[in-house]
């Protein structure tokens, strides 16, 4: 399909007028309507660092697939990362309409040019984390991605509604996962609270910076692309996560974690912002060998992506 | 589509959500051919019984009224509101209308 065409005779500031009005009205702007550059160029930043997000976040769990403890867990991971590489498209595909394509995409982030969710550059080093990354990583997403569903952006809220319906599930198995191994020994007790040591301080940091050191998120807002800020749905995330984590008997590893009765909310301490930093810049933990591995499942899968191209095109010289 | 020699082409991917119900557009996907985007929106887009039917077709093959011609394309529409039960005044009295 071809992109914004505009009415012939109507000038600039009429199409910034009009675009001002939709969002003004909580209406949806959709692919083919003419919109400010900067609107384009914010979304597809961001769709499209959620979708690498969604790809390269299936390697920390595919890591387990082939040591899962049983069939039945086997199965569910097996879905779950399935689910993951479905979420990565219905990604690039609302990413697409804005008139980029998945390959372009795919080269910037093989190139180091586009980002994925830092998270991701944690290691696996347990089947607890799984369970953990079910329970607190997709918790966190699915914070964040709830409001995504009323984004101004048509194709990109469409998206996030069907993510969310699925991120449902993995939420559920993960805490399930846990909450069984809380009922099995002191051994796997104590590998639950391990990992949740681990995963809890980055699952806070997947909001992203303090809303004081976030530049882009008032644009973001005005524009309706953003529903929150990142400190609003961080607190939100922890108040959701206390009462999960004392039903599950497990401690959360912030000494300042208090409720607070005159906010209403809980008070909580501040992730290493600095460690933060390291991950954005690519000098997480995980990083090189995240990349390393997306960089390898392209280029061996190009024979395939080849071979499709030229069996196509000899049914076509068939069939004429 | 200059893309088309490095990607697979662009598909846009319907689905029938259960008997009697219109297909109705879910998103797209790349494919060689048509058969592969079938399956691939299979996969993509109905990983949970969310479809009975699928029909995808390459997107350059879909013509479309574009939003920024809203006024003349609908205007047609617009003014007939004698198109619309509503526009009938019927009295209180009268049953079943």
């Amino acid at each position: 399909m071809t992109l914004t065409e505009t009415a012939p005779g109507a000038s600039e500031a009429d199409l910034e007028r009009q675009f001002e009005a939709t969002i003004a009205r909580h209406d949806r702007i959709e692919p083919r309507d003419w919109m400010p550059e900067g609107y384009r160029r914010t979304l597809v930043r961001q769709i499209a660092q959620h979708a690498h997000s969604e790809i390269i976040g299936m390697q920390p769990e595919g890591n387990w697939i082939t040591r899962a403890p049983s069939l039945r867990r086997k199965a569910i991971l097996l879905a779950k990362v399935q689910d993951e590489a479905g979420h990565g498209l219905y990604l690039y595909s609302a990413a697409e309409t804005l008139g980029v394509s998945r390959l372009e995409l795919t080269e910037l982030l093989l190139a180091g040019r586009q980002k994925y969710s830092s998270i991701f550059n944690y290691p696996t080093l347990s089947y607890a984390d799984v369970g953990t990354i079910g329970w607190l990583v997709d918790g966190a997403a699915i914070c964040n991605q709830v409001p995504l569903c009323r984004t101004s952006y048509g194709p990109y809220g469409r998206a996030m509604i069907r993510v969310c319906k699925e991120e449902s599930f993995h939420q559920r198995q993960g805490y399930e996962l846990l909450a069984t191994m809380m009922r099995g020994t002191d051994e796997q007790r104590a590998m639950v609270q391990e990992s949740v040591n681990r995963f809890w301080w980055p699952a806070l940091m997947m909001f992203g910076p303090p809303d004081a050191d976030s530049p882009n998120t008032a644009q973001s807002m005005a524009w309706g692309i953003k529903r929150n800020t990142n400190d609003e749905l961080r607190q939100k995330f922890v108040d959701m996560s206390v009462p999960q984590a004392e039903a599950l008997g497990v401690t959360l590893p912030d000494p300042e974690l208090r409720w607070n009765e005159e906010r209403g909310h809980h008070d909580f301490g501040q992730p290493d912002w600095e460690e933060f930093m390291e991950g954005v810049k690519g000098n997480g933990p995980c990083n090189a060998q995240r990349m390393a591995h997306r960089r390898r499942a392209h280029e061996e899968g190009a024979w395939v992506r080849e071979a499709a191209t030229a069996y196509a095109a000899k049914q076509r010289g068939a069939a004429s | 589509m200059s893309t088309v020699e490095k990607e697979w082409p662009l598909y846009e991917v319907f689905v029938r959500g259960k008997r009697g119900l219109n297909h109705v557009h879910v998103g797209s996907l790349h494919a060689a051919d048509d058969r592969m985007a079938l399956l691939h929106a299979r996969d993509v887009y109905t990983r949970r019984n969310e479809g009975v039917s699928i029909w995808v077709v390459r997107a350059d093959a879909i013509a479309a009224s574009s939003p920024d011609e809203k006024d003349p394309m609908f205007a047609p529409s617009g003014d007939k509101v004698y198109r619309h039960p509503t526009f009938y005044d019927i009295p209180d009295n009268v049953p079943h209308m």
